[in-house]
């Protein structure tokens, strides 16, 4: 299951006006359906092992955001590098890490990303550039930042993607990133997924400015609100985004406008919002769907689509048999990795 | 009666100064405000101004002077209507007092007040205590020792790794076109330009976390604190990005990174500038923490922690930094994190110290000798991971145990030592493990306070009485 980069998959052409995203190729769409419907899978899988017991602690689902990561992932290179906060699932599985390893570590194995002792929250892949998995909300914008001024150290042309939420998006090391940013110009998108709600808190109650694509005016770093439901729509924007970092141009925000369906995590109440807005949502704009619609529309074979759905859950069902089998870590690891 | 212009005190620690140059001429007219000498320091160059109105009578001590200590007469302004037979007036008493003024500094700021607050039976410190110890047994025997600050020590230290791994960078406030706050990263600028040594805003938060950033993605930063103090603002990066990563990543992702700056009380600057942090930072697993009191060991650690592969918190000292020890001139001069020495052998008392400490734990030795008590003092130099095993030997010979800090005593490095010395030398020991340690209080501004707050070397040499039962 491979998410195609951008050099891999043709593009259709320009902009269709109106501010209308770009068409994708079906090339594109289906590598969108594939990752996409792989992270949906997964996270439900991940649900349902939470339920069971298999998975401890603390467990945040992507469900519903899908179109922010694989989107933006259609539009990095090799060697970009990715960061991001607790609700991390998405961004591993999009940076093309291993299911099994990602689900066995969020069971506590040792076949995990981090041998089991990170979990949900904390995994990282050196080999596909993928820095974490931060469990403090706000930590990973420095550390993001920290990424691309390497690459400007270096002097290659590599871009940062920092992912944070619109609740991260209150604290105070958000904006000393953006000072610095700007003032060294360093090749960093700083990608604010607006889901609404910072844990139970909507953000017109938690956020003076509720449009976060102007929280870096005052540090005159550029951004735009993005349709983060319309996966297309996010491709545009981080190609944009991209071009702006890569020509040395400094940072760039994408207010990705997103939605999720589940609790902030498995132990949600839900009492911050009806069930009717999130059916909605769900109804209305989900990105998968959209996909799945305009294939149809384009006289795509439902049987090829029942195919790709079919192989997903076998992947995800593969995952997740390793992860409820493999060993737990072995008991000497407990004192391993503190220093090296 | 003519206006002695006395040599200021650029800092709260300065001591002495250069004379580097008199702007006004002998007879000339002098309106207040007007610069009339530049003042030089190991920290920095600063102007005189005339607070007072008149004609440059005398110039007492010609530009080019070394080491004028602070309050020595430096000139003297004579008033309308006064003249050069006045001036014999002024500077007779001032003559009186030169011998005293001339002498070398107090030995620490909270030394210095001593004689004025009656504080105790110590007299006047005296010089700068030379920092002799045995030289590390790593050290060729013949090796020649270059005299030098403890701030050129860890100006080398860095300049030299730079010269050695293009990734290794400083950044921290006013690190470059600055000088450094304390003049610690002198010359840094000059030589290996803006792209690595890098001035920050104030936003210890923020660049402490994008240094750890950049280490993730494998570069060898140095992240100069102004103070530790400051650092409390990036705690969170500290500890939960920079000390956990490599673990909570199965050792897949870590950083090497060194979080530098002067820690622990200075001078008459109060308790939000005057915490020790030894206990703090050592308490975390993940992280290196660092503590020296010699110049040699300020270079051969600081070298050590930047080439270490882990976040590594290197505790420096304010008070210490203008003063000089010998350092073995040596291509590559590193010394191994982790192991203690003993900086003076002896048979009665083990007396465990570290950084600033040690200007207490080394009196002590001195003055416990004089009644025949022979101390064995031992420098820590790292406080994670504790040499537990030098200072275990020797109280497992002496058989009794003093630890000396500034920080606090609830839960402080004293406290982990005498946890130690009790689990691995409780049947040797002949009496219970003291701490002398800064009291109980946060440091307090008046000069008088403050001295009480501080251990000093007479708390030392009664705790170590008290365990000799002497």
């Amino acid at each position: 299951m491979a998410v195609a980069k951008k050099s891999d998959v043709k593009e259709k052409g320009q902009d269709r006006g109106n501010g209308a995203p770009p068409e994708f190729t079906k090339e594109q769409e289906l590598v969108a359906l594939r990752a996409m419907l792989l992270i949906r899978r997964f996270e439900e899988k991940a649900g349902q092992l939470y339920g069971m017991g298999a998975i401890g602690g603390f467990c945040h689902l992507y469900i519903g955001q899908e179109a922010v990561v694989v989107g933006m992932q259609m539009a990095l290179k090799m060697g970009d590098q990715v960061i991001t906060g607790y609700r991390d699932h998405g961004h591993m599985l999009g940076t093309e890490m291993d299911p099994k390893g990602v689900l066995a570590e969020l069971t506590g194995r040792h076949g995990g990303y981090s041998k089991g002792k990170g979990g949900s929250m904390h995994m990282f892949s050196k080999e596909k550039n993928f820095f974490g998995g931060h469990g403090i909300v706000g930590a990973q914008v420095p550390l993001g930042t920290g990424l691309a001024f390497a690459n400007s150290y270096r002097g290659n042309d590599f871009v940062s993607l920092t992912y944070f939420g619109d609740g991260a998006a209150n604290q105070g090391q958000v904006y000393e990133s953006f000072n610095m940013a700007e003032l060294w110009k360093l090749p960093v998108i700083y990608v604010i997924e607006n889901n609404r709600y910072a844990m139970g808190t909507s953000v017109s109650r938690s956020s003076a400015q509720t449009d976060f694509s102007k929280r870096g005016i005052s540090f005159n770093i550029p951004g735009e609100q993005v349709d983060g439901m319309d996966i297309r729509a996010v491709k545009a924007a981080g190609d944009k985004a991209i071009a702006w970092c890569r020509a040395g141009k400094g940072p760039y925000i994408l207010e990705m406008q997103t939605y999720r369906y589940r609790g902030h995590s498995m132990s949600d109440p839900a009492k911050y919002r009806t069930r009717e807005e999130v059916d909605k949502v769900r109804h209305d704009q989900d990105p998968i769907e959209q996909v799945r619609n305009r294939l149809l529309a384009a006289k795509m074979d439902e049987q090829e689509l029942k195919a790709i759905d079919a192989e997903v859950r076998q992947i995800v069902n593969a995952a997740a048999d390793f992860a409820q089998h493999d060993a737990e870590p072995d008991p000497s690891e407990l004192y391993t990795d503190v220093y090296r | 009666m003519p206006i002695q212009v006395l040599m200021p005190a650029l800092s709260p620690t300065m001591e002495k100064g250069n004379l580097a140059k008199w702007l006004k001429k002998e007879g000339e007219t002098i309106k207040s405000g007007d610069v009339i000498a530049e003042i030089e320091t190991d920290k920095a160059t600063m102007e005189v101004e005339a607070t007072d109105e008149g004609t440059l009578g005398k110039i007492l001590i010609p530009e080019g002077t070394a080491d004028v200590a602070v309050n020595t007469p430096i000139a003297t302004i004579l008033a309308d209507g006064e003249n050069a037979a006045d001036l014999a007036k002024a500077t007779a008493p001032a003559k009186q007092e030169k011998a005293a003024e001339y002498a070398p500094p107090a030995e620490t700021r909270a030394e210095a007040p001593a004689s004025k607050s009656g504080g105790g039976k110590e007299k006047k410190a005296p010089a700068a205590p030379q920092i002799v110890a045995e030289p590390d047994p790593e050290v060729p025997e013949g090796t020649e020792m270059v005299t030098m600050t403890i701030r050129e020590a860890l100006r080398d230290a860095m300049a030299e790794e730079m010269r050695r791994d293009a990734d290794v960078f400083i950044m921290g406030e006013e690190v470059a076109e600055y000088q450094g706050a304390y003049k610690v990263t002198q010359g840094l600028l000059q030589e290996f330009g803006a792209r690595r040594v890098i001035d920050t805003p104030i936003t210890e938060h923020g660049f402490a976390g994008v240094g750890i950033g950049a280490a993730m993605a494998g570069l060898k930063p140095i992240v100069e604190f102004m103070t530790f103090n400051f650092a409390m603002q990036a705690m969170d990066q500290i500890i939960n990005s920079a000390a956990k990563t490599l673990y909570m990543s199965g050792g897949q992702m870590g950083c090497s990174i060194v979080f530098r700056g002067p820690n622990g009380a200075a001078a008459r600057v109060a308790a939000q500038h005057s915490q020790d942090y030894s206990a703090w930072y050592s308490q975390i697993p993940g992280l290196k923490v660092i503590a020296p009191f010699s110049a040699a060991d300020y270079k051969g650690l600081l070298k050590a922690a930047i080439r270490d592969p882990n976040p590594v918190i290197f505790l420096e000292n304010e008070v210490l930094y203008g003063h000089t020890g010998p350092v073995p001139k040596l291509d590559d001069y590193v010394i191994p994190i982790g192991k203690a020495r003993v900086v003076r052998s002896g048979g009665h008392v083990t007396i465990v110290s570290w950084s600033n400490g040690m200007t207490y734990a080394l009196k002590a030795a001195e003055e416990l000798a004089k009644e025949g008590i022979e101390a064995e003092l031992i420098d820590l130099r790292t406080l994670r991971p504790l040499d537990t095993d030098t200072v275990v030997a020797s109280v497992k010979k002496t058989g009794r145990a003093v630890t000396v800090e500034e920080g606090w005593q609830q839960n402080g490095v004293g406290a982990e030592i005498a946890a130690r010395i009790m689990e691995h030398a409780f049947d040797y020991l002949d009496a219970p493990v003291l701490r002398v340690s800064g009291k109980d209080v946060p440091m307090p501004y008046a000069a008088n306070l403050e001295k009480l707050a501080l251990p000093s070397a007479a708390e030392v040499v009664e705790a170590a009485k008290a365990v000799c039962y002497r």
